[in-house]
């Protein structure tokens, strides 16, 4: 691990423009410099401050290091950290569990349900505005702040909940109940999103495609799944990946409730608290860190390659 | 350039909505009456939190909703003394402008060379940058958290000698981590930029700098404000690198000031309600205000400035 990000050796170094189609860019003196500065501080920044970082903590799940002291007080002992996690670490499989949970939920309710609201709110319908808006509010509300606003109706004594259905449930506290709970909060922000982004999509789909469909007699359902779903496929990865990433990096909801204990447990509040609670055990913290990593980097490249896929044939 | 997609950039601009008007068929008044509950039921939450706000929690269990009276302003001075709301806004001030200028300034940068450079590395470049904006946080904690300890900063940066702890700590943090987003936005929006301007550009003798300051900036405006938008929501709403970068709770940003305000207002209904649309109050008006601008952002995407 080192204090200072070095400057990575890849990018910036090929100031050799290529051939684009017809026309050839030419590259000199001052501007081969201020190009390599525009690729190069934001380089050092992302390298310095996001891979070696997910590097070190590829490293540091070999260690057993309590972290105080030197890099010298760090013993290598292998794969002792993945073991553990997998045999004797009790919160590790409700955790994955939770996860996935997490994952299935988003995607079967509000991800389908945003995507269905777009479809609605792209039938010209008037006051379109007032809708969108009442979707998209949540959205631009923090999770942890979601998690606030809705102990006004979990709360067991005070909330609107209990007083509708004459229960006395504690909805965040009860171990039975509150992933559910977060989860409903949690999909009341994520269904505003993909809503916004499917509909920002629709929106983009050529008309005249529409309008050929229907000249060819073609039902609006059937036109939407032959000719607009297959359009949108980037849009229906972006929304597939979203929906991934925001199930594996949960965290603000459950933190901010009961710092991801009692049935809301999840990995990213394992690693959080293997860290920055009272045993600070990195080595171990690591080991949880890189197995978050390796799945999403495993969603990630899927969504480059889809990405990029269209770049690479410009 | 030239074999722009469909899906990537639609050349055509949408027909405006208001071109024509459908008649109102029962399937529509279906889907106006679906529409409309949802949508309401969406308010809900935040309905019901401004309207508890604005009440004395005692009054109305004792007199249940439907009573008129027991409304009070007092909520909300509370909340704010309780909560120490003007240091932690000022804090989020403190961390949320600069970051988010950075992070567009640098976005900018890299998209650019991306968009008009075809560089050997750029896709490999442009896949650095994006998948690190899609990376958990927490993958990337133990190491850093460890690095920012050993960091030193002059007392005039950081009164905790350290990263860690500092304002300039977070806001790097939170730069690195959305610059890969923004990168991939404005590149794909450069990459739609008629070319011709570039060439009439370069026949001129324009050199880098001036495409950059002088052509793309300026045409880059609209993809420039939603993205800031959407860059000021977020960051203002940034949780975790504040929960876990910062050590003194006087340090902390609204939003992570949260974890020390559970315990108070968890338990106390009127905190509680006025506390929660306090800190939703910015996001709010910065919603309502540019929305229009957020919107046409993503949605005309790439046709023109």
């Amino acid at each position: 691990m080192s204090d200072l990000p070095t400057v990575p050796a890849a990018p910036a170094a090929a100031a050799v423009p290529r051939r684009r189609r017809g026309s050839r860019v030419r590259v000199t003196g001052t501007d081969r410099i201020f190009l390599a500065l525009m690729v190069i501080v934001p380089t050092v920044l992302v390298v310095g401050w996001v891979w070696l970082p997910a590097i070190a903590s590829v490293v540091l799940s070999f260690a057993r290091w309590t972290g105080v002291g030197g890099l010298d007080t760090i013993q290598w002992i292998g794969t002792e950290n993945y073991k553990n996690v997998f045999t004797i670490y009790p919160p590790f499989y409700p955790a994955l569990r939770h996860n996935v949970i997490w994952l299935v939920f988003l995607f079967v309710l509000p991800t389908l349900f945003g995507i269905f609201l777009a479809v609605l709110l792209d039938r010209e319908l008037r006051g379109t505005r007032f809708y969108q808006t009442a979707f998209f509010l949540p959205v631009v509300l923090s999770l942890a702040l979601i998690g606030f606003i809705w102990q006004l109706i979990y709360s067991r004594d005070q909330g609107l909940l209990n007083a509708v259905l004459h229960t006395q449930i504690d909805w965040y506290g009860d171990s039975k109940w509150n992933l559910w709970a977060v989860l409903v909060a949690a999909s009341w922000k994520h269904a505003g999103y993909i809503m916004l982004l499917y509909l920002a999509g629709l929106k983009g789909v050529d008309p005249s495609l529409r309008e050929a469909a229907a000249v060819d007699g073609a039902s609006q359902v059937r036109t939407f799944f032959s000719v607009v779903l297959p359009v949108m496929r980037p849009i229906n990865i972006i929304v597939l990946v979203v929906t991934v990433i925001e199930a594996l990096r949960a965290f603000d909801i459950v933190w901010v409730i009961n710092k991801g204990t009692n049935g809301l447990e999840l990995i990213g509040t394992l690693v959080t608290s293997n860290v920055i609670g009272e045993a600070s055990r990195i080595g171990f913290g690591s080991a949880l860190a890189t197995i978050m990593l390796v799945i999403s980097l495993g969603f990630i490249t899927i969504f480059l390659a889809t990405v990029m896929r269209g770049e690479g044939q410009r | 350039m030239s074999s722009a997609t469909v899906t990537r950039s639609p050349a055509t601009p949408a027909i405006p909505a208001k071109a024509k008007r459908r008649r109102l068929t029962p399937g529509r008044v279906v889907l106006y009456v679906f529409v409309t509950l949802t949508a309401l039921a969406w308010l809900f939450p935040v309905v019901w939190a401004v309207l508890n706000s604005f009440r004395d929690y005692n009054y109305v269990s004792v007199h249940g909703y439907a009573s008129l009276g027991g409304f009070t302003f007092k909520n909300y001075v509370d909340a704010w003394q309780q909560g120490e709301f003007t240091r932690h806004f000022l804090n989020s001030l403190i961390i949320t402008v600069p970051a988010v200028l950075l992070t567009l300034f640098l976005a900018s940068c890299v998209a650019f060379v991306v968009a008009r450079f075809s560089f050997r590395f750029n896709l490999i470049l442009l896949g650095l940058f994006t998948a690190a904006n899609l990376l958990p946080q927490q993958a990337l904690l133990i190491p850093l958290y460890r690095a920012y300890r050993e960091i030193p900063l002059p007392l005039w940066m950081s009164d905790s000698g350290q990263l860690l702890d500092s304002y300039w700590g977070l806001i790097l943090v939170n730069v690195a981590f959305q610059t890969g987003f923004c990168t991939f936005v404005l590149s794909n929006y450069m990459k739609a930029l008629p070319h011709e301007m570039y060439e009439a550009a370069r026949v001129d003798g324009a050199g880098v700098p001036v495409q950059f300051f002088r052509i793309t900036l300026p045409l880059c405006r609209p993809a420039l404000a939603a993205l800031a938008t959407l860059q000021v929501t977020w960051i203002y709403n940034e949780f975790y690198w504040a929960t876990v970068l910062m050590q003194s709770g006087d340090k902390f940003p609204i939003t992570s000031s949260l974890n020390n305000l559970r315990g108070q207002f968890f338990t106390d209904y009127n905190l509680l309600s006025a506390g929660s649309i306090v800190i939703a109050l910015p996001v709010l008006i910065v919603f309502f205000v540019l929305q229009k601008q957020f919107v046409a952002g993503l949605t005309l995407g790439s046709t023109k400035g």
